[in-house]
């Protein structure tokens, strides 16, 4: 099997966010960069499968500036075979994205794509599906399980009240969510042999997008609270509170 | 005249929660535009309430019927709304069908998305929407030029009277092929409300000491009849203490209750973004300096084994 792994990096989720002159993005100087923490299940989803099925290649693509090439070792240190790095400028245009990568995957011959469900920075959740529908290809988002038999996926996802099961033909692609596996640290081994693997660049042009940030903020702070009390002997005063000021019960 | 598409979920032939709150974000935006709205229903057969949709804000209600339709199938819904005349925006619910479906969409019709919008508005030639980003720790607004396609949340509306019939007529499916093929959703013996939907969200954390605890949570929601759901921060869902369908926070789900209990959580940076646009914030934790008292509206400090029992007897109370 041959298996597309697509990677972003992001700030660290205990990031605090300050805002950058100009207003618009945030200020990435004090930021300590990580691989986005869903992409780490995509990761671990091909390597398990690549594991399966002998003789299978894994790949990890990233559009980005050169940045985005210390995470795509990240991905080769944990057990990926080889890297593409779309060297360029991404947009804040999704389809923009999709568009550069879809490019690329479609002369690829890869049986499966995946995806992290999104990047915890942007929150976009839409570059995976835009890949699949501008590909043609059958595609579930947020996936939870993942089984492939005989050309076959079987994938589960959770929706609101309930657990949804579906079916495709591959090649397909995925979006991978938390409680899909859990993801593998990359060893001092796998860090050295990292260093070997074959690492492509191809820049890349991201074409005109039809999204444009006008403005980044930090939401507005919320209104100081009090301590109602200490301990059981509080509990009267929380549920006058929240009867007759918060009116909530 | 441009129209507004308004996407409808519905699951076994009832229209889903957040409907009609959709259909109110998409009234106002097309008042704003002089447009009219168009509330597509994809379905296999009949499904209740389409004539109260009308007195919700739609202009006209789609009917397109397919046997696929009996569960979701995202390759008919997108072959059916990009067979449309071209509208100016396309409004689902941010929930995770419609998220699932707005970038297909977006990406069928060349249009771009905006997903989790909390508020949308039309801006010269553009449509504007707000969004969170980094899970609530920052608000983005952006312009969506060429057909916008926009997963709105549903709980940024209120339903709106428009106090009209909007007629109701059946559009064709076109030929598609369906790639993906749903075949069921199973749901948990117990059925219970996903804390992204519940009014009350009692979430623990470290602080229960034990996986066991929760069952003082669950026993807080029961006290709130059936509008409660329990949820939980990373740290106990990483140590596997409870499902992760639960978190709360950056790497889990985003949530918006009326009211929000803290138990035992000391409010990572991570967990904050995630809860702090509920309305109306209770945490209870035994150190007084817990980072949680600072978003809070009320906090109760000391200790959660005796205060949560005490708390589930008084709301029981107060609600009988």
């Amino acid at each position: 099997m041959k298996i597309a792994v697509c990677i972003r990096r992001t700030p660290d989720t205990t990031a605090k966010i300050t805002i950058a002159a100009g207003g618009k993005g945030i200020d990435e100087s004090q930021v300590k960069f990580v691989p986005n923490p869903y992409d780490e299940y995509a990761v671990e989803a091909a390597l398990t499968l690549a594991a399966e099925n002998p003789g299978s290649e894994t790949v990890v693509i990233a559009l980005g500036p050169d940045s985005v090439q210390e995470t795509m070792r990240t991905a080769l240190a944990m057990g990926i075979d080889r890297a593409l790095h779309l060297q360029g400028s991404p947009s804040n245009d999704g389809l923009a994205n999709a568009r550069v990568l879809a490019d690329h995957l479609r002369s690829g011959g890869y049986d499966l794509i995946l995806c992290g469900k999104l990047a915890v920075d942007d929150y976009g959740q839409q570059t995976g599906p835009m890949i699949a529908e501008l590909l043609g290809i059958p595609c579930a988002t947020a996936i939870t399980s993942l089984k492939i038999e005989n050309g076959t996926a079987t994938v589960e996802r959770e929706i609101e009240g309930g657990t949804e099961s579906a079916t495709c033909a591959l090649p397909a692609l995925f979006t991978t969510d938390k409680g899909l596996n859990n993801p593998r640290l990359p060893g001092v081994k796998g860090i050295l042999a990292a260093k070997k693997k074959p690492f492509e660049v191809i820049p890349v042009e991201v074409g005109a997008a039809q999204a444009t940030v006008v403005s980044l903020a930090l939401p507005p702070e919320r209104p100081a609270g009090r301590i109602i009390g200490e301990g059981a002997a509080a509990v009267p005063a929380l549920i006058d509170a929240l009867k007759n000021e918060a009116k909530v019960l | 005249m441009a129209t507004i598409v308004a996407v409808l979920e519905q699951r076994d032939g009832a229209l889903r929660k957040g409907a009609i709150e959709l259909l109110a974000a998409a009234r106002q935006l097309a008042d704003q535009c002089g447009a009219t709205v168009d509330a597509l229903v994809c379905a296999a057969g009949d499904v209740a309430g389409i004539d109260t949709l009308g007195a919700a804000g739609a202009d006209r209600v789609l009917v397109a019927k397919h046997a696929d339709f009996a569960t979701y199938c995202p390759d008919g819904i997108v072959a059916t709304v990009a067979s449309l005349p071209a509208p100016r925006a396309v409004l689902v619910a941010a929930t995770a069908t419609g998220k699932d479906l707005a970038p297909r969409i977006a990406a069928r019709v060349g249009g771009p998305c905006g997903m989790d919008v909390t508020a949308v508005s039309i801006e010269g030639d553009a449509v504007r929407v707000t969004r969170p980003v980094y899970a609530g720790k920052a608000i983005q607004t952006v312009d969506l030029s060429g057909v916008a396609v926009v997963a709105v949340r549903p709980s940024a509306y209120q339903a709106v009277s428009a106090g009209k019939a909007g007629a109701v007529e059946s559009v064709a499916v076109p030929e598609f092929t369906r790639r993906l093929t749903v075949t069921g959703v199973s749901r948990p013996e117990q059925e219970a409300i996903d804390i992204a939907e519940a009014r009350v969200v009692i979430a623990g954390g470290r602080g229960l000491g034990d996986p066991k605890h929760f069952a003082l949570l669950e026993q807080l929601g029961a006290a709130f009849g059936g509008e409660a759901a329990v949820g939980a921060s990373r740290a106990v869902v990483d140590a596997g203490w409870i499902g992760h369908g639960a978190q709360v926070g950056q790497t889990g789900k985003t949530v918006a209750p009326e009211l929000y209990f803290a138990i035992g959580i000391s409010g990572a940076i991570q967990h904050l973004a995630g809860m702090r646009t509920a309305r109306t914030i209770v945490a209870i934790n035994r150190d007084k300096d817990a980072p949680i008292f600072k978003v809070a509206d009320y906090g109760i400090v000391g200790d959660l084994f005796e205060i949560v029992p005490a708390l589930t007897e008084a709301i029981r109370q107060a609600r009988s």
